[in-house]
């Protein structure tokens, strides 16, 4: 995957140049997060673009999903678990308390490592994701439940059976209908937790595409196991270690000449 | 390889095996017992009469129907009672309270009241209703069998909204779902054949109750639906006409029997069948 090609708009080389405050779709600025008395993100700083995709990588336990699900605020769910830091989203910090965070979630989708499709049809596991914000006639619906299940690349193998039961179709159409089920939804950045992890490799190389086509229309942020994958589907790369990032730059430098000895080890397979 | 080791595990395999399958043998034997008795006395009883008439005085001819009817507007009454208060404190302890020391308490305190004896039970509603009304009433047997219900429901419903996993309220929460609407849409949703299966034994375990009527309820030989009045029900009627010394209150009193077991076993073929049919998600 070659960065300078993917999108017409400059480049932006740098995060740390004031330029590119205006390309921040999402600016983590020293971000500690404690599992009760653990510490799992150590003052982690980082941007992440506008229509570009980050790939979050590193051993297990380094901090990649749970940086991930502090985008969201999912661990707002359970007790015990907090942030500490800020994390600006358009720049406005999302961790201060009082936020709304049901209208947040609506702008920061989410795509979970299992495929969980809502116990009820096809069809309404799109629509009601929509009718949650909008209050739309019947036809514009079915439109925008066409509309996201063929951004899902899932229309063509369903368009006769929406009223078939979610938890029907495969494990791979699952997540594509999760995926479009998030799109309808039109949030501005989506965060994918190992979306291909219970996948066969063809479905994972379905999955795959698609998230290159999202890239057009949203932020998207990818946390893997899969380096390869993280090579093939993102513009960025950021290496965790330990709850600590360790280098972040374009995927292509990290995955020929990264500079952190770290990192080299861990791409090259010598850990993790 | 010991071959002896290998021979005495399959000698032990086979005594466990064969315990196993008498412990069966004598456990459904009695089941079949049961339910082959109250065939061989009840069934040449059942009659259309038996759902039309009234309980006869000793020596007349006469069928249940009251007490059918007071058992159904008893067991209808304390679903309406003690389901929604058992479902909604199910969900408080499953859905907001899961970690609080409060849901500690009340499963404690649930559990207590689910292996309570039904007559104190009875005794209480008694002392609290019975008592100040100054005479027994089918309300009172309604409130009795409803404070039974609610063990059972908190129970099944905390249990069944504890199965639906993390990740689909997950996945509710990040589409901006309030937690109030993805308890109503996705949870119960998911956890609703456990809830039904809940409510169907809920019913079986009172449509048996008898002590607790006999506190509350008592008996009514002629048919009412007055809930200000004493009202019949058929475990009552068992317990009167088995106990009497007239051979037709006594035939009478096995297709009572008959009946009950009949639709409990029925309601548990149902839960059953629900039960089996959850299996996707």
């Amino acid at each position: 995957m070659n960065v300078a090609t993917a999108t017409a708009t400059p480049v932006v080389k740098s995060h740390s140049a004031n330029g590119s405050a205006v390309k921040d779709k999402i600016a983590i600025r020293n971000l500690n997060f404690y599992y009760g008395e653990t510490k799992a993100l150590k003052g982690v700083s980082l941007p992440l673009y506008a229509n570009k995709a980050t790939a979050f990588i590193g051993p297990s336990g380094c901090g990649k999903s749970t940086l991930l699900r502090v985008l969201n605020r999912m661990y707002d769910l359970y007790p015990g678990q907090r942030a500490e830091g800020q994390v600006l989203f358009d720049g406005k910090n999302i961790l201060e308390p009082g936020l709304d965070l049901n209208l947040l979630r609506a702008r920061i989708g989410m795509v979970f490592q299992k495929p969980t499709p809502f116990p009820m049809t096809i069809y309404e596991n799109i629509a009601f994701g929509i009718r949650l914000y909008e209050k739309l006639p019947k036809s514009v619906i079915d439109d925008r439940v066409e509309q996201a299940l063929t951004r899902g690349a899932l229309w063509n193998e369903v368009k006769d059976k929406l009223n078939a039961n979610g938890l029907s179709l495969s494990g791979g159409q699952q997540q594509r209908l999760c995926i479009a089920r998030t799109v309808a939804v039109r949030p501005e950045v989506i965060l994918f937790d190992e979306p291909c992890s219970a996948l066969d490799p063809i479905s994972t190389a379905k999955i795959e595409e698609l998230i290159d086509e999202l890239k057009e229309d949203y932020t998207i942020v990818i946390v893997t196991h899969n380096m390869q994958q993280a090579a093939r589907v993102s513009d960025k790369t950021a290496f965790m270690y330990l709850g600590e990032l360790i280098e972040f730059d374009d995927t292509s430098k990290i995955f020929t000449s990264p500079t952190d000895r770290r990192t080299q080890d861990y791409i090259t397979g010598r850990f993790g | 390889m010991d071959a002896s080791l290998y021979a005495r595990r399959k000698r032990r395999n086979v005594l466990a095996g064969a315990a196993s399958y008498g412990a069966t043998f004598v456990g459904l034997s009695w089941l079949a017992l049961i339910l082959g008795v109250l065939f061989w006395q009840g069934f040449g009883g059942v009659s259309l009469r038996v759902f039309t008439e009234m309980t006869p005085p000793p020596g007349a001819v006469g069928g249940l129907l009251n007490a059918i009817v007071g058992s159904l507007i008893m067991t209808g009454l304390a679903l309406l009672i003690g389901a929604p208060i058992g479902v909604l404190a199910g969900t408080y302890m499953a859905e907001y309270g899961r970690h609080g020391h409060l849901t500690k308490i009340v499963r404690f305190i649930n559990d207590i009241l689910l292996s309570a004896p039904s007559i104190v039970v009875g005794l209480f509603i008694y002392e609290v209703m019975v008592r100040p009304m100054g005479h027994f009433s089918g309300v009172a047997g309604a409130v009795v069998l409803g404070v039974l219900v609610i063990p059972v429901m908190v129970r099944t419903t905390e249990d069944m909204l504890t199965l639906v996993p993390d990740t689909l309220r997950e996945a509710a929460a990040s589409i901006g779902l309030p937690r109030s609407l993805m308890i109503r849409q996705i949870a119960y949703r998911a956890a609703k054949a456990g809830i039904i299966t809940g409510l169907l034994l809920a019913v079986a375990r009172i449509s048996g109750e008898t002590a607790p009527l006999l506190f509350t309820a008592l008996n009514n030989q002629f048919f009412s639906t007055d809930l200000n009045a004493p009202m019949s029900s058929l475990p009552a009627v068992i317990f009167q006409f088995a106990l009497s010394p007239y051979k037709d209150w006594q035939d009478l009193a096995w297709t009572g029997a008959l009946i009950i077991t009949l639709a409990v076993l029925a309601m548990s073929i149902m839960a059953r069948a629900l039960t089996a049919t959850r299996k996707p998600s």
